[in-house]
């Protein structure tokens, strides 16, 4: 038993890097990663190709503006709950943009939702707000 | 003040006219003589092909409302102006459909030019169908100036892009920072001047453009590059007023003799810009907003106008579908719009909170 732990312990401290050890170049890669699908986010946020009449998200939302991501999962009194953020972007899309819903783990919707948060980063978290 | 029911023909069309997504302005001069005449406004319905004759049905319903609604009238206005933006991407499917549902109307209809009309062909087609770009003229006492606001840097539009559509397709995006900053140009601003030098200057003047002629928010082209010169010529004259589209939302301000207030789209609102969090912006503090508009109504935030001119000055009630009316008036006392309800933020109510 004793030998198991050790021998553990030795792979641990000869193998990769602990769990919750990174570098700054690992911050800098990971926020890259970030910044490549909100990017995406935004070509989507103003592309016809999300719906089917050419309307794009950008044309009521420049900058993603009127969004409000940090009031989210807030109840909207038109459907009677608690939705996500997600669940909205999707009303807009059946709706003024006429097109069918995406997964919320669609890589599209992930893409958008990371536009949508960057363009409002700074501000305070305030789930539920009207 | 007048009651706009003054205007309402029946109990029908008081129903229907309360849902006007137009402007009607109503001109009243009182002792200082005049006669009073009224004009209808309409404005930003973004009119937009999807392909062939099949269009956006959501924009084609707020412009279709405003020209069956206005002509329901009663008295009818003397005119009607569209404030711009007739089309989407200024294509001549979208200025012709929106033309046609335009030529419904009843009245003469004076054209104001916006960025979406213009720059696919500057406005090569619309001048077909519409003649000048910038223009004035004198009706019932009222000297009327419309300028084309949304011209910007010749680089811009002569060298930057390889292709007419990319050209419109950057400047239709309001917050693309490929566009470039609104401007009416060198040759409009002499012109405006030689227009003004011919006008007395206690002569009423209205200006329709379609950019504010103030400076709010550049980013979203909230803004016009010569707005401190255009202010400049129009301050000698005792009471001038700034009607402008392009940010399909309520503003209204004052700068020294000059009020300025907005009008609605027919088409779809746009956020107010201290919404976004990583700018700063300059909405007049006078201004108390419009509701932030419920997303489950197609039709909501967009509205009519009733504007009212007292001796030279507008008092303004806001017709907002799906909201309280609002009434926004000239007290004569502070020198400025103000609105007659929600001015005292102890009345404000939640939904005029934007972020």
């Amino acid at each position: 038993m004793k030998y198991l732990t050790l021998s553990t312990l030795i792979l641990c401290l000869s193998g990769p890097a602990l769990a919750d050890e990174f570098t700054e170049e690992d911050a800098a890669r990971w926020m890259e990663q970030f910044e490549l699908v909100a990017s995406e986010g935004r070509r989507l946020w103003t592309s016809p190709e999300i719906g089917t009449n050419g309307v794009v998200c950008a044309q009521c939302h420049p900058n993603a503006a009127n969004t409000h991501p940090e009031t989210y999962p807030k109840f909207q009194k038109q459907l009677g709950r608690v939705a996500q953020l997600w669940e909205m972007i999707n009303w807009c899309i059946r709706n003024p943009l006429e097109g069918k819903d995406l997964a919320a783990d669609d890589p599209r919707m992930i893409a958008m939702q990371a536009y949508a948060y960057k363009e409002r980063r700074g501000v305070e978290l305030d789930p539920g707000k009207h | 003040m007048k009651n706009r029911r003054d205007f309402l023909k029946t109990t029908m069309s008081g129903v229907i006219a309360g849902m006007l997504p137009v402007s009607l302005v109503r001109l009243s001069y009182g002792k200082e003589g005049g006669p009073d005449f009224t004009f209808a406004y309409i404005s930003d319905s973004h009119i937009q092909q999807i392909k062939g004759n099949q269009f956006v049905r959501n924009w084609d319903r707020g412009l279709i409302r405003a020209v069956a609604e206005a002509n329901l009238l009663e008295p009818k206005p003397d005119f009607v102006v569209f404030g711009g933006d007739l089309a989407q991407l200024g294509s001549k499917p979208e200025l012709d459909h929106g033309a046609d549902m335009l030529s419904k109307l009843d009245y003469k209809t004076y054209m104001v030019m916006g960025e979406h009309d213009y720059y696919l062909d500057l406005g090569e087609y619309w001048s077909k169908l519409y003649g000048k770009h910038y223009y004035s003229w004198n009706h019932k006492g009222v000297h009327f100036i419309t300028l084309n606001s949304i011209l910007t840097y010749d680089d811009w539009t002569f060298n930057r892009w390889e292709s007419d559509a990319r050209r419109m397709n950057e400047m239709a995006g309001l917050d693309n920072p490929n566009g470039s900053p609104f401007m009416v140009g060198q040759k409009q601003m002499e012109w405006l001047k030689k227009d003004l030098d011919k006008v007395s200057k206690n002569t009423p003047i209205i200006v329709f453009s379609h950019s504010p002629l103030q400076k709010i928010y550049k980013g979203w082209n909230f803004w016009t590059e010569e707005a401190d010169e255009i202010q400049a010529l129009l301050k000698p004259f005792d009471k001038v007023n700034v009607i402008y589209g392009h940010v399909h939302q309520i503003q209204y301000n004052q700068i020294g003799n000059i009020a300025f207030t907005s009008v609605m789209s027919t088409a779809w609102p746009w956020p107010y810009p201290e919404s976004y969090a990583q700018a700063e912006s300059h909405l007049p503090i006078l201004t108390v907003p419009m509701n932030r508009a419920d997303p489950f109504n197609e039709r909501d935030a967009t509205g009519w106008q009733f504007m009212n001119m007292h001796t030279g000055r507008v008092d303004l009630e806001f017709n907002l579908y799906n909201n309280s009316n609002r009434t926004v008036a000239f007290n004569e006392a502070k020198g400025h719009p103000e609105d007659t309800s929600f001015t005292d933020p102890a009345n404000r109510i939640p939904a005029q909170k934007h972020f």
